[in-house]
């Protein structure tokens, strides 16, 4: 199998991370208070997504990990939206 | 790959070694084989169970009319049936039993990447099994919406849904578990110089399977949760009355439930593979084709789910687009068919069982296939659905498919799991009665579907009553078929099995039989220039 590396992440990182977490999740907070119709569910998950990219590269270390663990993050990503785009298909032209 | 080791100073898997004795040593046990024979254990009585729930509602209906009794327990019955079949024997199957018996011997390790979690998979599997039964006989009387809860029916009845539900949802997380235990083991633990595409067909057809059980069982869960929440609270995702979207219940079901036909019925296909060139003494026709061909089923076989919308609402785009995907998933699963086919072209066929059911299988296999693109067709499924027709598709797939397979894979490596051969001549008779029966049982079921008998009716009209009669006496051929098969592969010991009784060229028929607990007393290393089928 291929050769392990061990990459150690300095604890000054993973606080920004925090903090950067911290902070959409108060954007999220935020937004409710502003009007934005539609646009409401979108920007949320919006931010959601943004926060879950963060852990994905930072918590879960996929950005030290081998290009395997990413292509099957993209992989199940594109799954993911295809599922939604053939609902659509129903929902868009009932 | 075909060196045999005959003798060995290490005891075998079934010998205890370990601080507990009995039963106890079992259910402790990490060991891979041991936890596939609990499996397989577990669902033989599950199986056993709902092949007599199924002859109980046979028996219902052999003539017109009320029988034995009413619609509320014809009801409770075949959902009851569905539930044992569908969740705790055909969606675990083949991967929970042989999965863990022999693809880690395959593929020349120690064990799977998790035992621990291996062995917690399997309580996930009894606890969400024994909650799914127990829901039968507790709060206002068993569930009556069939397994697959449509709501907003299963919101509105008084039956005891929820716990019903919440089993399923326990059962899902011990598939997932097992689906993210094989990923990581095939691949970390293939044995040095076995690259992916030199990994035998059985491990191929797991790792499929393993993806769409890793990717798929989650939606599921979260959808029975949401039915449990909208009973309880009253949150309105699915019941009209609620402000909910029935049809929406049906997309999330099928996005898991779809694809977990593939989870049943890949294992199967890599069953066939192996058992094919073993017994035809051939290379295998189209190795890559094969492999890659399971990716491919896992993969279109994740966006066909709405063709079991088409009479629900949803819209035509939707209709004709899911239609065509239904079309294109036949394209792997007859480039299998073909290759199992063309592997037996000039090969020098042994008729021994595991090869006869194999051949039950292909047979079967392609009836419930073919008729099954009649119910992805999208003019000639307004015709026949929810008709009996679809009763005889589908077990035409799942029973004449996933259980003769795992009937094939029983007579395959039971000498491999206990050191044993069984009587052929017993194993035979056992395959005429299943074939016959099963043939008998649910051929009839097509025509009296096309000739407008629906499911789930406890009465019908006179003139089905033929097919119906046929029907039941195919399942008593069935059932003989069974208890010759257990009978004969359990009630008494065989002869002593070699290591290697078929001739047989992956990795564990170069093991003693029954194989020691770590597998190999020399871990091996493939070289090469060798091939998992290199017979000629």
């Amino acid at each position: 199998m291929e050769a392990e590396t061990v990459h150690i992440t300095p604890y000054r990182t993973y606080a920004w991370v925090l903090i950067t977490l911290l902070a959409f999740t108060f954007l999220t907070i935020t937004v409710t208070w502003i009007n934005l119709s539609a646009l409401t569910v979108l920007v949320a998950l919006a931010i959601a997504t943004i926060k879950a990219g963060i852990v994905l590269t930072y918590f879960m270390h996929l950005k030290f990990e081998s290009s395997l663990f990413r292509i099957f993050v993209v992989g199940v990503l594109a799954i993911y939206v295809l599922v939604i785009i053939f609902t659509m298909s129903d929902y868009l032209f009932r | 790959m075909t060196e045999e080791k005959t003798h060995h100073p290490e005891p075998s898997y079934l010998v205890n070694t370990g601080k507990y004795k009995g039963l106890m040593s079992w259910l402790t046990s990490t060991d891979h084989k041991r936890i596939g024979l609990m499996y397989m254990y577990a669902m033989m009585v599950f199986f056993i169970v709902g092949v007599l729930l199924g002859e109980i509602m046979r028996l219902e209906l052999f003539r017109p009319g009320q029988q034995f009794y009413g619609p509320q327990m014809y009801n409770g019955l075949f959902t009851l049936h569905g539930i044992i079949m569908i969740f705790t024997v055909v969606i675990p199957g083949l991967a929970a039993v042989f999965g863990n018996f022999s693809m880690p011997i395959m593929i020349g390790a120690k064990d799977v990447a998790f035992p621990r979690l291996n062995l917690f998979s399997f309580y996930l599997y009894i606890i969400g099994a024994g909650i799914a039964l127990t829901s039968q006989f507790m709060g206002n009387g068993p569930p009556d919406t069939g397994w697959t809860f449509y709501a907003p029916y299963s919101i509105q009845t008084h039956t005891n849904v929820v716990a019903a539900v919440f089993g399923a949802f326990v059962l899902g997380f011990s598939s997932i578990l097992t689906g993210l235990n094989f990923i990581v083991t095939m691949h970390r633990m293939r044995a040095p110089g076995m690259t992916f595409f030199k990994m035998p067909l059985f491990p191929w057809s797991l790792y499929a399977t393993a993806w769409i059980q890793v990717l798929a069982t989650p939606i599921v869960g979260i959808t029975l949760l949401m039915v449990i929440a909208e009973r309880w609270l009253r949150i309105g995702f699915f019941d009209p009355s609620l402000g909910g979207d029935p049809v929406l219940y049906q997309h999330l079901f099928w996005i898991y439930s779809h694809p977990a036909v593939y989870i049943m019925i890949l294992p199967a296909m890599g069953v066939i593979t192996e058992i094919i060139p073993t017994f035809a003494q051939r290379k295998v026709f189209g190795y890559r084709a094969i492999a890659v061909s399971s990716l491919a089923i896992a993969l279109v076989g994740y966006f066909v789910w709405a063709h079991h919308m088409y009479t629900s609402g949803m819209s035509p785009t939707a209709r004709w687009i899911f239609s065509l995907l239904t079309f294109l998933v036949a394209v792997p699963s007859a480039i299998k068919v073909f290759n199992w086919v063309t592997t037996m072209y000039r090969g020098s066929i042994d008729m021994k069982p595991p090869f006869l059911f194999a051949l039950g299988f292909i047979f079967l296999f392609m009836i419930g296939g073919m008729t099954g693109l009649t119910l992805g067709a999208l003019a000639t499924n307004i015709h026949v659905h929810d008709t009996a027709y679809v009763v005889a598709h589908f077990h035409y797939i799942v029973f004449g498919g996933v259980g003769f397979a795992f009937f094939a894979a029983i007579h395959y490596w039971y000498p491999k799991m206990y050191g044993r051969m069984y009587n052929f001549k017993r194993a035979n008779w056992a395959f005429g009665f299943l074939f016959i029966g099963f043939n008998l049982l649910y051929f009839p079921q097509f025509i009296i579907g096309i000739m407008g008998m629906p499911r789930r009716y406890f009465d019908y009209l006179p003139q089905f009553t033929l097919g119906m009669q046929l029907s039941f006496f195919g399942g008593i051929l069935l059932l003989i078929g069974i208890i010759l098969m257990i009978t004969n592969l359990f009630s008494k010991k065989g002869a002593i099995a070699p290591a290697n009784p078929w001739g047989g060229r992956t990795y564990e028929w170069t093991v003693p039989s029954p194989p020691p607990v770590e597998n190999f007393e020399v871990m091996p290393v493939m070289g090469e220039d060798e091939e998992p089928y290199d017979y000629k």
